[in-house]
């Protein structure tokens, strides 16, 4: 059971493992897309984790990179209508990102370092968890960045207008994209100072 | 030709691939331990954008979009495969860079002493199959638009990581705060030159 909730926090595939950054980061300006993003890629990840375990004995082990690019790619595209189907808004947010779960790292090395020696329950199991680890970062940044850059969360204004009218003034600076790393730099100074007062 | 040189320096500077749109950045951060390592990566990506992205604005124009079959037979007109051009540029971007590190291995071992390492890894880069999304998005005129598009996106990432590696040598010696590490600092830092390159929206 340790070895799944890894993911979570100690081996968190973001903040630890720095996997999957490239599209952790661009989608986390508001709260929704960065959750539609972040189920995303825990559908693709299990699922993923999870065909590749049933067939990892046939794969010849030369071409498996092509393999597995093919397996996730199918499985995104699968994705990639869905959303377009049901919440095409947030797909059009999304943009490229949502094809870029394909070489979303986290996926590739869950595949390449668990499923492919794993049978496929566990390996489902392990692809969950590093999805939820991966959309827990996005959730806490898309969170403040959200909070601090619109004063809304999930597009519901939550700073009372009083505090406008009192000359509060939202934060520009967190709407722009580089201000998604330097929220990152800073959870992982949080983390890791934790880890090491607990030592 | 005004146009090209247009596009080229957009996607140099305002649409740099690290700073605004963050693609590439697993091995951008891996990989930018020393400045020759990151200078040998930059180049391969370059290469390999700048082959991609043109390959599959072909794909893209004369078999993936709406009516893009019509030179087959004037009664596709109507069938629109753009849904599956996501399967279709990864398996191009993967066999392009199969072809390439066997081109190369042949006819240049020193490069590919150079590359070797980098190539295999760049098929599963984000900011390759990202440079042919944003091509399929922006809809080019010709194809010497995408290849302008995509040369300059590889110089962009080349510059960053590059840039990147150099700050990083130079991180050795500096006293940063024990938790926040030099993977935090490496966020950090990639933030803050974010910020500066967005100076050149004006442009």
């Amino acid at each position: 059971m340790k070895q799944y909730l890894g993911p979570l926090r100690k081996d968190n595939p973001v903040l630890v493992q720095t996997l999957g950054v490239c599209s952790a980061l661009a989608v986390t300006a508001q709260l929704k897309p960065a959750v539609v993003m972040a189920l995303s890629v825990m559908v693709v990840c299990s699922v993923a984790n999870f065909i590749i375990s049933l067939i990892r004995n046939t794969i010849p082990p030369r071409i498996r990179i092509i393999v597995q690019l093919l397996v996730v790619s199918t499985l995104v595209i699968m994705v990639d209508q869905i959303l377009q189907a049901y919440v095409y808004e947030v797909s059009k947010m999304l943009s490229v990102f949502v094809g870029l779960i394909i070489t979303n790292c986290i996926i590739m090395g869950r595949l390449e370092a668990f499923a492919l020696s794993h049978s496929p329950f566990p390996s489902f199991v392990d692809g969950l968890m590093n999805g939820i680890g991966y959309g827990l970062v996005l959730v806490v940044v898309a969170f403040f960045r959200e909070l601090l850059g619109s004063g809304t969360l999930w597009n519901y204004p939550v700073v009372p207008q009083s505090w406008y009218a009192a000359g509060y003034l939202n934060n520009g600076l967190m709407i722009l994209p580089p201000m998604a790393l330097i929220l990152v730099g800073g959870l992982i100074w949080i983390l890791n100072s934790k880890k090491s007062s607990v030592k | 030709m005004r146009e090209l040189a247009d596009i080229f320096v957009r996607s140099v500077f305002i649409d740099n691939m690290i700073f605004a749109y963050f693609l590439g950045m697993c091995s951008y951060l891996a990989v930018s331990k020393n400045v020759k390592t990151a200078f040998g990566l930059g180049i391969a990506v370059c290469f390999v954008l700048a082959v991609t992205v043109p390959v599959n604005y072909l794909m893209d124009k004369y078999l993936l979009q709406k009516g893009a079959l019509v030179w087959l037979s004037a009664s596709f007109a109507e069938v629109d495969l753009s849904y599956l051009s996501l399967i279709l540029f990864i398996a191009v971007i993967a066999g392009i860079v199969q072809l390439l590190e066997m081109v190369i291995e042949r006819f240049s071992p020193a490069l590919y002493q150079a590359l070797g390492i980098f190539l295999p890894l760049i098929a599963v880069n984000c900011a390759i199959l990202g440079g042919s999304l944003f091509m399929q998005e922006r809809h080019f005129p010709t194809v010497a638009h995408s290849l302008s598009y995509a040369f300059g996106s590889g110089i962009g990432w080349l510059l960053a990581i590059v840039a990147f590696a150099a700050i990083r040598e130079r991180l050795k010696y500096s006293d940063i705060p024990k938790p926040l590490g030099e993977k935090g600092i490496a966020y950090i830092i990639t933030g803050l030159l974010g910020i500066g390159f967005m100076a050149f929206l004006g442009i």
